[in-house]
């Protein structure tokens, strides 16, 4: 009835893990509660659980994405302190939960902070960018948001019944295989990975058609915004990478659950295919999270030295280059693998080639701000602090691209240094920019500056603290994933390391501070212009935040910079000579039954609960086959209420531009 | 979801979410396409790793096979004629030849149902040998979609019935097709990779 | 003021001595002080790509903060152009030079990747030692073939003679790793990887496994020991005294989990032990041909 499901499945061995649990458990008791008390919940299911507006969902995103920031940043605390005291010692963790961690922490990292936060603030900014009303598919769009739920939902249930995997990130067999962990920890990581990876390839053909379909009139393909490239190329990755991770996932899933032989010792297994299947798309995952912040970037220095971007030709192309080499990398994350030297030399030598449109970027940026007037607004304080801090570990990338050199580094601290220090400076503090610089377009108020400012150099201090000494340590030979060791010249570096853990929670102490005070002052901060920041680009054009069918009538564009185009011609802001019907999507809460059915659709193989397997199954055809048979899924606002919004809208300007004068 | 400039009215609407949804499908195909060629490949690199047991020669049945591949690739054509129909409007001839594409399709999955059972039967299951788990994924996983399509072959017949060859029913169909007929050449792409290597 | 500098004083003097004593302590870590032929190659890669890095990415970070400070909206005296945006000149500059670098670089990746191959022996006037390493839970097994011992957890030889390693696994994917000799390479059921080593000078290293395998993944060290022949010679003697026997059934009492195995020798070795333990993932029907292992890994 139950499957493999006991009572057993409960973390009661260890006082951690049942920690871990209580804290899970109480947090969505909490927010149930709070919700309850606020009288919420049908508020939250008509304007946004079932929401298929783009900006609503990319909200959702960014929340989801900050909640699993918390969660995957915990992890990182957990791990630093036992690292900092674990000489000769087992440390604080009970044995192998540390294993347990380093798995959860890069999975969640991944696939459920990076890759949602970059879907959320794609889905907020490019449709306003392009002049559109939403993406193609909204339906799809929210069947996304939920399926990624889903697998979060996955991940964080591990916390509470059962155990997580302690086969890393990467999940190589055959350790990760059925004989040597026959438990749920493995199935749990799957699932939540190919759950979550359907949301993210329908996301990526989404946004390849809204972009390349749906555009204003006039907006060509070279007056396109840099960030809009970005989420361009980074959807094409999207697409075509992720079923390469669903076959690796799916076929190990197949040797787990019906005991096949893709990567088994024995048997005619060839577990070398894995690490292949895996990195085929891992290599180009890391791309689709970097090319969009690559985009903020793009978007704030120009914004914030107030002056035009420089190069962009050269940055579309130097992006799209990227994208295309992106698929020619994947075998340096296992040039110790024993491929022979024309192979390896091959792939370090792409990966090389990969280096230059990057530098090509950063030089573009550097030049945009030469000769601006530069405002330090936090998301200019992110950019300049990744400028400085990315290129060390383009350095490092590079040193680790020689195969013969990477024989002594592979596997050590020194890669772990080595990735994070592309991720955090390169993917984190880019889409924390974003963050805060389309923020007030999202909600209409602003988000407080010193408190961005302190996050920021918490996060720079911390991430230097936290890092700086792994690279150290990888030099003195240590391996990574190491729940203990008994070299005692490690123990200052990993506890300089854990103190830069610890600065950088305050950085995301700093950034709770700043949404609590930002919201407290919301009402002194209103910004009705729904322009804060003398905005070059279309979303500034529109109110914040904008209403639902952003643009009332489709703007015709005539440069790179639409909007900075509109405001020096004295066409900004004007009114329309009349109002047309406009037909919206309707909200579904199909998207959500869809994300509930492979939610439990994962649990229960996981569980090996096979009736259940066959109930959600079905449930999930029945209900997308009832979804792509209707025809009435569109409703109109009338031209009327248009009108009301927008002199409403026009009203607003126009007092705040009279109590100016 | 139509959300265009109002002024250019509903039909060019219907007509932009008609190429909007087939691009979006194009894109869908050529996702599942990466899949199939990374199952081609893995099929390839474990093709001799029999483990001791049988191979593609002992198993494999060159009639079988080309009684399915003559299945599949009439099915095309039947839904070709399908196609042509609902171009023209004429909704009986669409739902004959969705009828007769059906039993072709239904006819394919059921022969190789009945080789799968009979190689597990012999000991030969996807559990066997590294080999056959690549032979029954790649294959089986072809088998899957080729069933989806019936399925949805189903659902459009409804469709047709009960609304006729509205915009979007004709919309569904077309798309329908891409499906089916990428599912016939991934099926050349098996009997050549597969089967005919496999015995010769 | 002179407190204040005073307060400042401190804590940038207590950082810079602890970046000296870390430098120092960086000077004398593994990969940095090698001690051998085939580590050293690799380091000086590292110094060289390091070096090369260096020209490019010291500008961009100075020219950053240079920027930001004199271009602050505040200084109002710096030059302000709004519209500049192209250059076909300062393009062609920023591609290429990147590029000539990329260039310069692959060249340096194509000769030393092929130099530093793992699988080719180290040229030298003495014949390499044979040794076949054996990955397990969570040990190392090392067996001499041509001594006919075997040892647990330590890996001796002399000193200016090339080893000549073939590393399998019992278990799950491993990374044989000893950073002051070489680099690492992984080890895998049912096949074979090579890797050569090379001690300029007696002494001894620390080994470790690399890829994560499992509980006992911490523990999973080994002692690396140069010695000079004769006392090389004195080594396999001590070993051919040893009262165990690496027969099938020790074997695998051995291969079961365990962790922090201490230094354990066997006085002889089951005929073919190697081989034998690759064929049992690859089915090999039949004793391979000499110097022919079953299943090797992607090459020979």
């Amino acid at each position: 009835m139950f499957g493999r499901l006991t009572i057993e499945a409960l973390p009661l061995y260890s006082a951690i893990a049942a920690g871990g649990a209580a804290v899970t458990i109480g947090g969505a008791l909490l927010v149930a509660i709070a919700i309850t008390w606020l009288g919420a919940w049908r508020y939250l299911w008509t304007e946004w659980f079932t929401s298929v507006d783009h900006k609503r969902i990319g909200v959702m995103y960014i929340v989801l994405a900050l909640i699993m920031l918390l969660r995957g940043f915990v992890d990182a605390i957990m791990m630093r302190a036992q690292q900092a005291m674990a000489l000769n010692s087992g440390g604080y963790l009970p044995p192998e939960h540390f294993d347990q961690i380093f798995s959860s922490h890069g999975t969640i990292m991944i696939f459920f902070m990076a890759m949602p936060f970059m879907t959320g603030l794609i889905n907020i900014v490019v449709p306003l960018q392009i002049g559109t009303r939403d993406v193609a598919f909204p339906f799809l769009n929210s069947l996304s948001l939920w399926l990624t739920a889903a697998g979060a939902g996955l991940v964080m249930v591990s916390l509470v019944i059962g155990k997580f995997s302690t086969a890393g990130w990467t999940g190589y067999p055959p350790y990760s295989g059925v004989e040597a962990n026959p438990g749920v920890g493995v199935d749990y990581w799957i699932w939540a990975i190919l759950i979550s990876g359907v949301g993210s390839t329908l996301s990526g053909i989404n946004f390849i058609v809204t972009i390349l379909k749906r555009r204003a009139p006039g907006m060509i393909l070279m007056r396109m915004t840099p960030f809009t490239w970005t989420a361009l190329c980074a959807s094409v990755l999207m697409a075509f990478a992720f079923p390469a991770l669903t076959v690796a996932c799916g076929l190990l899933a197949l040797d787990r659950t019906f005991g096949m032989h893709f990567f088994t010792n024995a048997h005619g297994g060839n577990m070398m295919n894995y690490p292949n299947l895996f990195w085929i798309w891992g290599h180009p995952e890391v791309y689709i999270l970097i090319l969009p912040a690559f985009g903020v970037f793009s978007e704030v220095v120009a914004t914030f030295s107030k002056k035009r971007l420089f190069g962009y030709e050269s940055l579309v192309y130097a992006t799209a280059a990227i994208a295309i080499l992106s698929f020619t990398v994947w075998l340096h994350h296992f040039f110790t693998m024993g491929s022979s030297p024309n192979v390896n030399a091959f792939f370090g030598i792409t990966t090389m080639i990969i280096a230059v449109p990057t530098g090509v970027k950063v030089f573009n940026w550097l030049l945009t701000m030469y000769r601006g007037r530069i405002d330090f607004h936090p998301s200019m304080m992110w950019t300049i602090g990744f400028m400085v801090t990315f290129v060390i570990g383009g350095m490092t990338g590079v040193l680790l691209a020689i195969p013969s050199a990477d024989f002594l580094m592979h596997n050590t601290t020194f890669l772990v240094a080595h990735f994070h220090n592309m991720i955090i400076p390169g993917v984190l503090f880019g889409y924390l920019a974003g963050y805060m610089y389309w923020f007030p377009k999202a909600f209409g108020f602003a988000l407080d500056r010193k408190w961005g400012l302190a996050s920021f150099w918490c996060w720079m201090i911390g991430f230097y603290l936290a890092f700086m000494p792994l690279y150290i340590l990888g030099f003195k030979g240590m391996p990574r994933r190491m729940e203990q060791y008994n070299d005692p010249s490690w123990q200052p570096y990993l506890m300089v390391a854990a103190v830069g853990a610890f600065v950088v929670l305050l950085g995301i102490a700093c950034m709770v501070m700043q949404l609590y005070v930002s919201i407290r002052n919301a009402r002194k901060t209103i910004d009705v212009s729904g322009d804060p920041f003398d905005g070059r680009t279309l979303e500034w054009a529109t109110s914040s935040p904008p209403p639902a069918y952003n643009f009332a009538v489709l703007p015709e564009i005539r440069d790179r910079e639409p909007f900075l185009d509109m405001k020096e011609r004295g066409t900004a802001y004007q009114r329309p000579a009349a109002y047309q019907d406009i037909h919206m999507p309707k909200n579904s809460m199909v998207g959500v039954a869809m994300g509930a059915f492979a939610f439990a659709f994962g649990f229960a193989v996981i569980w090996h609960i096979w009736w259940l397997v066959a109930a959600c199954g079905l449930a999930m055809w029945v209900a997308m086959i009832m979804r792509s048979s209707d025809d009435d899924s569109e409703f109109t606002i009338s031209a009327a209420e248009v009108k009301q919004i927008e002199d409403a809208r026009y009203r607003a300007l126009a007092s705040q531009a009279g109590s100016r004068s | 979801m139509s959300v265009m400039a109002p002024t250019t009215g509903h039909e060019s609407e219907a007509a932009e979410t008609h190429e909007q949804r087939a691009f979006g499908f194009w894109l869908y195909l050529m996702g599942d396409a990466v899949i199939f060629a990374l199952l081609f490949a893995t099929y390839v690199i474990m093709v001799n790793n029999t483990a001791g047991g049988p191979a593609g020669k002992a198993l494999f049945s060159l009639p079988n096979a080309a009684i399915e591949t003559a299945l599949l690739l009439v099915s095309s054509t039947t839904f070709g004629f399908a196609s042509l129909c609902s171009k023209t409007g004429n909704r009986g001839g669409v739902l004959a030849w969705l009828l007769l594409t059906f039993v072709l399709g239904a006819g394919f999955v059921f022969l190789e149902i009945r080789e799968f059972v009979g190689m597990i039967a012999q000991g030969a299951g996807p559990d066997r040998s590294g080999f056959l788990s690549a032979f029954f994924t790649l294959v089986g996983t072809h088998g899957v979609h080729v069933s989806m399509g019936l399925v949805w072959i189903l659902i459009m017949s409804g469709q047709v019935m009960l609304k006729g060859l509205s915009v979007p029913v004709t919309s569904r169909l077309f798309r329908l097709g891409l499906f089916w007929h990428f599912l016939d050449i991934a099926w050349v792409g098996i009997f050549s990779i597969v089967y005919l290597p496999g015995l010769l | 003021m002179t407190q204040a500098v005073d307060k400042l004083l401190r804590p940038v003097m207590g950082l810079g001595a602890a970046l000296f004593a870390s430098a120092c302590d960086l000077r004398h870590s593994a990969v940095l002080d090698p001690k051998g032929p085939i580590a050293l190659a690799e380091r000086d890669l590292l110094f060289d790509a390091f070096c090369v890095m260096m020209v490019v990415i010291v500008p961009i970070i100075i020219l950053t903060l240079v920027f930001a400070w004199r271009y602050r909206a505040s200084n109002t005296g710096a030059t302000y152009t709004p519209k500049w945006a192209e250059s076909g000149r300062l393009d062609a500059f920023v591609w290429l030079v990147p590029a000539l670098i990329v260039v310069a670089v692959a060249v340096l990746v194509w000769r030393s990747t092929h130099k530093l191959d793992p699988y080719r022996e180290i040229a030298s006037a003495t014949p390499p030692l044979d040794v076949q390493v054996v990955a397990q839970d969570w040990k190392w097994l090392f067996i001499y073939p041509d001594q006919g011992i075997a040892v647990v957890n330590q890996l001796a030889f002399p000193s200016g003679r090339p080893v000549s390693l073939r590393i399998t696994s019992d278990t799950v994917m491993n990374s044989f790793y000893v950073p002051q000799l070489a680099g690492q390479i992984y080890a895998m059921a049912g096949m074979q990887t090579r890797l050569q080593l090379l001690a300029d000078q007696p002494g001894k290293f620390v080994g470790r496994n690399s890829m994560y395998s499992g509980g006992g993944f911490s523990d999973q060290h080994f002692e690396v020991t140069a010695m000079t022949q004769p006392e090389f010679d004195a080594w396999v003697a001590k070993a051919k005294q040893a009262p165990a026997r690496l027969d099938a059934a020790t074997y695998a009492a051995l291969a079961t989990k365990s962790r922090l195995n201490p230094i354990t020798f066997y006085s002889a070795v089951e005929p073919k032990l190697f081989d034998s333990i690759i064929a049992k993932y690859t089915h090999a029907h039949h004793a391979p041909a000499a110097g022919t292992p079953a299943g090797a890994a992607p090459r020979r």
